[in-house]
């Protein structure tokens, strides 16, 4: 399968997205520059973490004008994966690929730590390899991961089984202290109602291998090839 | 018009170098040119204090490709056609002053130093010192670095992976702020600072010229300042965003053959980076102002020389060359102006339009007077070393009391609460994290990673400057062992008073001269280094304070090492002297925490030093140890106590009987040097007593593993979850 990762002026998880693709999935994947808009050779959109123009304004404010995100629109109008990471979260929503918007965190601080996250579906392309409830040891790095959205918004998301993950503990209870941003009920991340695209502010991409601590970020990126139905290039 | 004092004080030239410059230039400067002369004979961009005693440290070896003084920073070579840069730089001033951008420029210029030369930069570190955080004023200056730094530094993408934060009362007014970038590029893909091409186009990138930073290296960095609010326009403020596009572009640019030179503008901007280039490069150049992009209107020719905003870099390109770098930085929205052009003729010429407003032969500009001073031990040190610390009375609690409070001291506890505001993780290379003894990071498509650290213990250096500037390099080597790499070079970054006054210089030259026995002794080369002196307010000056950045090649980085204890059952051992004298409390944490003591007389003892790192690198090259961690601040008990609380797990220990009464104070708080407190498994034991005769390093077995408490005999005991608290919460109950 064919990934494209959208590299905009800022954008710095495009090359840890690249490597965990490439060299431990080994997946077809190409870069994708913000001023591309032809996306028709991919099946699948990773927009990755970093500072976006800055985040000046606001996360993700300005880089969804960029000519690439009418195509990744289109993309997604398609049924094709789309993955937000962290400022790729924030970037789909401020584009309206996903509801509710990333604010910054509740103690106003930048966070680098390991959180524990519970897959609370796993009828996603992003989590079908994952077991019902499993808990995942994922990275964050964030200053603006607290997500926040209004009450009926919240309520839609639940009913309609949309949020994919929630920060929790390592026994996978959904804990206040085990929210390391404020997140309203511990979201992590959420996915629109087609469910073919994803949002999410932990780093899968960096725990795909055991020298770097863990490998739990595999059963994101392997659920993504399995339900493409496609084997290593 | 013969020249005021007023406007000599304003570029920190004194009135005999001013004499000079008349003399060499057969002629009075004209406002331009004594504003240049005034930046570079700076001590920030000349040395002109420091550089004769920076010439003792020995700066090549087998593995340095390209040595200081040829580029920006040394290259040292670690196999696999790859190389490191690495160098330190200060920003204590503008920090002082105004901590959020004064920590955040910091970074940007040292990361700067680095992608200037096509490394990509791969690591961030930094070193802080500061006053006791029970002042609100340190407090303020401490979170407004932290922020800057994690502010600035994240949105770059590079990992900080750690460093250290140290406080005491010297640094109230006068914080360190020691930033450390290291880069990484291919042996044969560095891009030269010499621009040596005449004819070659020299193209002015990123942000455009303000009035910000006029006088940052020439009055901000080069005197000490009493009234700083007059000083708030000589900080900058940066843009991380604008330095990442700059980072990329110039990235792209380096891998082309386009190019001749790239020099980052720093301090005094445009003319040292201008001067600096075309004077490495044996050539003169010839730029024309009018052609800089203005921040704002009305700014003069002196003005857009001096100025230091930051997020600019100059480059020299080859003739006919132009668009197709333009085309680069085009693609990456940053502005590209050609300013001007190199010279054959070894002079500058800068002009404003049509009117030339200086012209002075490169030389003279970049060769300062250098300046030996006066060296005195003053009187004080020689009372502060002669002290007897034999007759400390015992504290009046029990050891695990006194324990518990050195783990709560901010200067020992854990710097997680910082450490967890910077992305360390970013560009999936980290495999030890900040925390341990040294950063441990792969290097991509290799089996070998290469480990970083910083280190610097001022109140050593303060009671013994020779001593305290070898333990520094020491130290930091001892570190990198810890993890399991063999050092291979260190950076420093060297934090002193005002060398004008003779005790001051006293401790710079002895600072130095240690530093460098300690290079030689342990085959380490300096690749690159920063100086930082004036450092003190209302007369009085910082402990001095060289940091030490050291570098480390392990050529398995799986083999990586942490220093918590792991398993119930392994063995645990010190390797060097279990038994100490009171004089190892010298400028002790316990000495100062305790007993409000500052003195003594540190020492290293630098072939036990040798020793002791040789057989702990060569164990856990073997596979033998489970962990290994520097005995260092706080010593053995603290040693043995971060080791527990990392590791999540007890030790049930027993000091060994010497049959002589014990100085237990000395034994468990001493700060002896050249000791690492490892574990093994049960079946290894034997292995390293062996390892460590034929090592002829002192050996002695603490305990095993285990338990939920860590117990030293009948002398001490104390619950893991308990040191946990004071460790963990130390920082944030200060």
């Amino acid at each position: 399968m064919r990934f494209g990762v959208v590299v905009f002026p800022g954008t710095w998880s495009d090359r840890d997205c690249h490597h965990v693709l490439d060299q431990v999935l080994h997946q077809e994947v190409d870069y994708v520059w913000h001023k591309d808009t032809d996306l028709s050779r991919y099946d699948c959109i990773v927009l990755p973490g970093g500072f976006s123009y800055g985040d000046y304004l606001r996360a993700g404010a300005l880089a969804r004008f960029s000519p690439v995100m009418q195509s990744v629109e289109r993309f997604a109008a398609q049924g094709r994966l789309v993955v937000g990471i962290c400022n790729g979260f924030q970037v789909l929503c401020e584009a309206g690929l996903l509801p509710g918007a990333l604010i910054r965190n509740r103690h106003l601080q930048f966070r680098c730590q390991w959180t524990n996250l519970r897959a609370e579906t796993v009828e996603t392309p992003f989590t079908n390899a994952c077991r019902p409830g499993q808990v995942l040891r994922v990275p964050i790095a964030h200053g603006e991961g607290c997500y926040y959205a209004d009450e009926e918004t919240l309520a839609q998301l639940n009913l309609n089984n949309q949020v994919v993950f929630r920060y929790c503990d390592p026994d996978g209870a959904v804990t206040d202290g085990a929210n390391p941003n404020g997140s309203l009920e511990n979201i992590a991340g959420i996915c629109n109602r087609e469910r073919n695209v994803l949002g999410m502010m932990p780093h899968p991409e960096r725990c795909c291998e055991e020298i770097l601590g863990g490998t739990d970020g595999r059963f994101i990126f392997e659920s993504i090839v399995q339900s493409a139905g496609v084997g290593a290039r | 018009m013969p020249v005021t004092k007023e406007v000599l004080d304003e570029i920190a030239l004194s009135r005999a170098e001013y004499e000079t410059i008349v003399e060499r230039l057969g002629r009075e400067p004209n406002h331009v040119e004594l504003g240049m002369f005034g930046s570079l004979w700076s001590e920030h961009c000349g040395y002109k204090h420091s550089k004769p005693l920076l010439r003792r440290f020995p700066s090549s070896g087998p593995r340095v490709l390209v040595t200081p003084g040829e580029e920006n920073a040394g290259v040292v070579d670690i196999g696999g056609g790859l190389a490191v840069t690495m160098k330190i730089e200060s920003h204590n001033h503008p920090s002082a002053i105004e901590p959020y951008q004064g920590a955040a420029t910091g970074v940007g210029g040292i990361v700067r130093d680095i992608f200037t030369m096509g490394a990509r930069p791969i690591a961030l570190m930094n070193s802080l010192r500061f006053g006791p955080l029970t002042e609100p004023r340190n407090r303020h200056l401490f979170e407004g670095v932290v922020g800057g730094i994690s502010g600035y530094g994240n949105c770059l993408g590079i990992p900080n992976v750690g460093g250290e934060v140290v406080f005491a009362d010297c640094y109230s007014e006068n914080p360190l702020v020691n930033p450390m970038c290291v880069g990484l590029l291919h042996t044969d893909g560095l891009v030269s600072s010499a621009a040596a091409l005449p004819g070659a186009k020299l193209m002015l990138v990123g942000a455009d010229t303000g009035r910000d930073g006029i006088h940052g290296a020439s009055g901000l960095a080069s005197r000490t300042f009493e009234e700083e609010r007059e000083l708030r326009s000589a900080v900058q403020v940066g843009n991380p965003f604008l330095e990442k596009c700059l980072i990329e572009a110039c990235l792209e640019i380096a891998a082309t053959d386009h190019i001749v030179a790239m020099q980052d503008l720093g301090a005094a901007g445009l003319t040292s980076s201008a001067m600096e280039m075309v004077a490495k490069g044996g050539c003169g150049l010839r730029i024309d102002l009018s052609n800089v992009p203005r921040r704002e209107q009305g700014m003069t020719p002196y003005e857009v020389m001096l100025s230091e905003s930051q997020e600019r870099m100059l480059v020299a390109v080859k003739p006919g060359r132009e668009q197709a770098v333009q085309a680069i930085f085009d693609k990456w929205d940053l502005q590209s102006t050609i300013i001007g052009e190199v010279t054959g003729d070894g002079t500058a010429r800068v002009f404003d339009g049509e009117i030339l407003v200086a012209e002075v032969p490169i030389g003279l500009l970049t060769e300062p007077p250098l300046y030996e001073m006066d060296s005195r031990k003053p009187p004080w040190l020689s009372r502060l070393q002669e002290a007897d610390l034999s007759t400390l009375p015992d504290p009046p609690m029990p050891w695990s009391d006194v324990l518990l409070k050195l783990l709560a001291s901010p200067n020992i506890a854990s710097k997680e609460s910082v450490f967890r505001q910077y992305d360390h993780q970013v560009i999936d290379n980290t495999v030890i994290p900040p925390g341990a003894d040294a950063a441990l990071l792969r290097i991509k498509g290799t089996d070998i990673g290469i480990a970083l650290a910083t280190d610097g213990n001022g109140r050593y250096c303060y009671l013994d400057p020779f001593e305290g500037g070898a333990i520094a390099v020491a130290e930091a080597a001892r570190n990198l062992v810890c993890v399991g790499a063999l050092p291979i070079a260190i950076t420093d970054g060297l934090n002193f008073g005002n060398p004008e006054r003779p005790d001051v210089y006293y401790q710079m030259e002895r600072c130095i001269t240690g530093m460098a026995a300690a290079c030689r002794a342990l085959d380490l080369p300096v690749v690159s280094g920063n100086v930082s002196l004036y450092n003190e307010t209302r007369g009085e000056a910082i402990y001095p304070t060289p940091i030490v950045g050291a570098l480390g090649l392990m050529e398995d980085v799986r083999r990586g090492l942490s220093p918590g204890f792991k398993d119930g059952g392994d063995v645990v051992f010190l390797l060097g002297d279990l038994d100490q004298d009171a004089a190892t409390l010298a400028g002790s944490e316990y000495l100062e925490l305790v007993h409000g003591r500052v003195e003594g007389r540190p020492r290293i003892d630098l072939e036990r030093e040798r020793r002791v790192q040789r057989l702990c690198l060569d164990a856990i090259t073997a596979g033998r140890l489970k962990s290994a961690h520097d005995c260092s601040d706080g010593g053995l008990a603290v040693t043995l106590g971060e080791s527990c609380v990392i590791g999540g797990i007890g030790l049930a220990g027993e000091l060994p009987e010497s049959g002589a009464e014990r100085e237990m104070d000395a034994v468990l708080f001493g700060e002896a040097q050249s000791r690492i407190v490892v574990s093994v498994a049960e079946g290894d034991a034997g292995w390293l007593a062996d390892a460590a005769k034929s090592a002829e390093v002192p050996l002695a077995r603490i305990g095993i593993v285990g338990g939920r408490d860590l117990a030293l005999g009948n002398d001490l005991r104390v619950t893991v979850e308990r040191m946990s608290e004071a460790w963990r919460g130390g920082l944030s109950a200060a």
